[in-house]
């Protein structure tokens, strides 16, 4: 489409035709305040506080520039008194009905109505009125405090049109209007999968994790615990943002050494873990391969287990399809299952003894980690899950300074870990990684790609699929000559939605799918740090980042890290009696509407 | 007896919902058209139970949580069980200097009902209602779609007479 020229505040702009106004400027370096504008995610023109002056064609009203389309030959002032005095009443307005705790807020300095009044040059509150206290909404991974919610509506919008879950919902009218998800409902008794994207983009501190901060400390501070803490993937591609380093910085070393200078008895790497699924998870999927050759009845497509969001999503909204699930526990779960037996009889420890902190981009593990279903020997597998930003918070509440401490390594024996371990953080990585190893389980040959990178399904397209033929295989494998295998990849609830109403009904011509819940994988899940701007140019650097640390390490595929195999002689092998016990599991049907239902997922009158 | 009346009670039921979905089938395809079907759906049930928002939301596609949000955004919608009869007493500006509080009172007095509140008996929902575009009249009240001018206290009793009486003729009839 042909440009358009305009006028902003005197200078002589051009843009896309179809672009706003507010993209317009930023286009053209020109900045308008904003608050509840959300590039790619939220365009909905709630907060007013982006109006400008139209002054040709003339307006009478002032143009909330986030939604109002510039046109050829506008001529536009953002920056005039009437303009800035509309803006700071705005502000003004939205502060009537905010809680104004921010010394003791979690988003205190790094929040963006906080930072906008002092743009504004706001220095009084000069609307006080009756407001009404709302009840905290604490669940296992999200708390909302609809005291502080400026009901920009930027959660609404990525809850229900970017995830496609569409829990949350504005409910009542006027002051009474509250983000919730509907019927005065709990955050967790709804169909909420906890995915925490709209934890991500809440501009202030009305959506958060739920801290595990403080039992942390508390378990770090106990003589009586031995403290093992392990990083998922994804961390090492966030933290440096936490302390002003660009998207895409990967800080594997840095992040080893912060773990051991917090005190932590043991730094493991959930990495080690990843590599132990993929040897899992592959030979779970050779086993339903291998039963659906010999004209058996396993349930194909299998798909991938390791996204507690996505468990949930698929609990809630396909209960009649769990079989297709993976029954391997995530690699956190799997790694806190090892520490509290294998590892602790090695030291000498009783489970109970152990504590087990993960660290995670992601908000869901924290619900996942208090599963019942996921504990062994009377105690739960993981103890704790700190999210990217919990985790950068403590380091520097800590004093410890990130940016002056040396590289360093992770444990041995368990913090060795592979390529294919890394890129479990990435969509399509999980599925690569198998693929590495199950392909040549099969062939006895490595997989015939470039660099090892399924090159269809690396990038971020919703779906990406391919066919992995499968040809001169070892003899055990005859069978499989000649079998095309075919794969899907998808991350985010909309793709993942599409793929299952394929499955139930009957169309899937899939045979291993592979779902991450949040859009782009772990690398942008709930838990890492709040993007500077544009999420999905973040995105992308993160996924580069990610790929590259796969490519910097020696081994790269799972079925070759030594540690691990160390690991399987004494404990057996993949899918062995043992495995079955500690390292999978098995799902709840959730139903629709949760707490609404009744155990047949209608509705209670 | 009573399991007799269950079972007629939901066949009843059956035949609202499939009332409604009648509706919904006439809607479906029209974008915008929540706020018709509820209408509608209203009209038949007489308020909008959760099981009922599920029924429409799954019908037409639209998130349970946006149902629920539309609900509670228009106080036309009601979740509960409503009277009857619906009282609306207009506490407009002009309706409230006029005396309006006084029949406010008075009807939860005589009814024993508060506000948003259903009588016991299931006769009437009391609602209050800012402005009914009557000022004229003031202070002025709806009972249903009549509307009644120069409200007081001792005209009150009057009104919810003829809305009570035609209820116990009703009972003799049956």
């Amino acid at each position: 489409m042909a440009d358009i020229k305009l006028t902003i505040n005197g200078k002589a702009c051009t843009a896309p035709a179809g672009s706003t106004i507010l993209e317009a400027a930023d286009l053209n370096n020109i900045h308008i305040p904003r608050l509840c504008y959300l590039k790619g995610i939220h365009k909905y023109g709630a907060c007013r506080i982006c109006v400008v002056e139209q002054v040709s064609p003339p307006a009478r009203n002032l143009q909330a520039a986030c939604v109002v389309e510039a046109r050829d030959g506008m001529v536009i002032e953002t920056n005039t008194a009437r303009v800035r005095e509309a803006r700071k009443a705005m502000y003004e307005l939205l502060l009537s009905n905010h809680d104004k705790k921010c010394l003791t807020c979690s988003r205190n300095q790094d929040c963006e109505f906080q930072a906008l009044g002092r743009e504004l040059g706001v220095e009084d509150s000069p609307y006080e009125g009756e407001r009404e206290i709302l009840p905290l909404d604490v669940s296992e991974s999200i708390t909302r405090d609809p005291n502080k919610c400026i009901l920009c509506r930027r959660c609404v919008s990525v809850c229900r049109n970017i995830q496609t879950t569409s829990v949350l919902t504005a409910e009542n009218r006027g002051f009474h209007t509250v983000i919730s998800p509907g019927f005065n409902l709990p955050i967790g008794s709804s169909s909420c999968t906890f995915c925490g994207q709209c934890v991500v983009v809440c501009p202030v501190g009305a959506l958060r994790e739920t801290s595990h901060k403080e039992r942390v400390l508390k378990a770090l501070g106990d003589p009586g615990k031995y403290v093992v803490v392990q990083p998922a993937p994804a961390v090492r591609v966030g933290i440096g943002e936490c302390f002003g380093l660009p998207a895409g910085s990967c800080e594997t070393g840095r992040l080893a050494a912060a773990l051991r200078r917090m005190g932590f008895d043991a730094v493991f790497d959930t990495n080690w873990s990843a590599d132990l699924t993929i040897l899992e998870e592959g030979t779970e999927f050779l086993q339903r391969f291998k039963d659906v050759l010999s004209g058996g009845k396993a349930v194909l497509p299998m798909m991938t287990s390791c996204s507690p969001g996505w468990i949930q999503f698929i609990e809630h909204n396909f209960p009649d399809q769990l079989e297709h699930l993976s029954t391997c526990k995530s690699p956190h779960e799997m790694f806190g299952a090892v520490i509290k037996s294998y590892y602790a009889k090695k030291i000498g420890k009783k489970p109970e003894d152990m504590y087990v902190v993960s660290i995670m981009p992601c908000t869901a593990k924290k619900t996942e980690c208090a599963r019942p279903e996921l504990s062994n020997d009377g105690v739960p597998n993981v103890d704790a899950v700190l999210t990217t930003r919990e985790l950068g918070d403590m380091i520097k509440s800590m004093g410890i300074d990130f940016m002056d401490l040396p590289e360093e390594q992770f444990d041995s024996p368990l913090g060795l870990s592979t390529g294919a371990a890394d890129i479990f953080g990435v969509t399509g990585g999980v599925m690569e990684a198998a693929l590495r190893t199950v392909y040549e389980i099969v062939t006895g040959r490595e997989l015939p790609f470039p660099n090892l990178h399924v090159s269809p399904i690396v990038g971020l397209e919703q779906i990406r699929e391919a066919t992995i033929k499968l040809e001169n295989v070892k003899p055990e494998w005859k069978a499989a000559e000649g079998f095309e295998v075919r794969i899907a990849v998808t991350s985010g609830y909309e793709g993942a939605r599409k793929l299952m109403k394929q499955i139930r009904a009957g169309e899937s011509p899939y045979h291993f799918i592979e779902v991450m819940g949040c859009p782009g994988g772990c690398i942008t899940g709930g838990g890492q740090p709040r993007p500077r701007g544009d999420i999905r140019v973040t995105r992308q650097k993160r996924l580069e980042a990610i790929y590259a640390e796969d490519e910097r390490k020696p081994i790269r595929k799972s079925h070759e890290n030594p540690a691990l195999l160390e690991f399987y002689k004494e404990w057996g092998e993949p899918g062995c009696h043992l495995s079955h016990e500690y390292l999978h599991t098995h799902y709840v049907k959730r139903g629709r509407y949760n707490e609404l239902t009744d155990e047949n997922f209608t509705i209670k009158d | 007896m009573d399991n007799k009346r269950d079972a007629c009670c939901a066949a009843n039921e059956q035949a609202l919902y499939d009332q409604v979905a009648g509706v919904i089938e006439r809607y479906r395809d029209k974008p915008g058209s929540l706020i018709m079907v509820l209408h509608a759906a209203q009209e038949i049930f007489g308020y909008l139970p959760t099981k009922l928002q599920q029924f429409i939301a799954d019908g037409m596609d639209i998130p349970l949580s946006e149902v629920c949000g539309v609900i509670s955004f228009y106080s036309f919608f009601s979740t509960q069980k409503r009277g009857k009869h619906t009282i609306r007493m207009c506490q407009g500006t002009a309706c409230y200097v006029r005396g309006g509080k006084k029949v406010v009172d008075e009807i939860k007095k005589e009814l024993n009902v508060e506000v948003g509140g259903t009588t016991a008996d299931g006769q009437f929902t009391f609602e209050i209602v800012r402005c009914i575009g009557s000022c004229g009249l003031a202070p002025a009240m709806m009972v249903d779609d009549d509307v009644y001018k120069q409200v007081s206290p001792t005209k009150l009793r009057g009104i919810l007479a003829r809305y009570t009486q035609e209820a116990e003729e009703e009972g003799v009839q049956e």
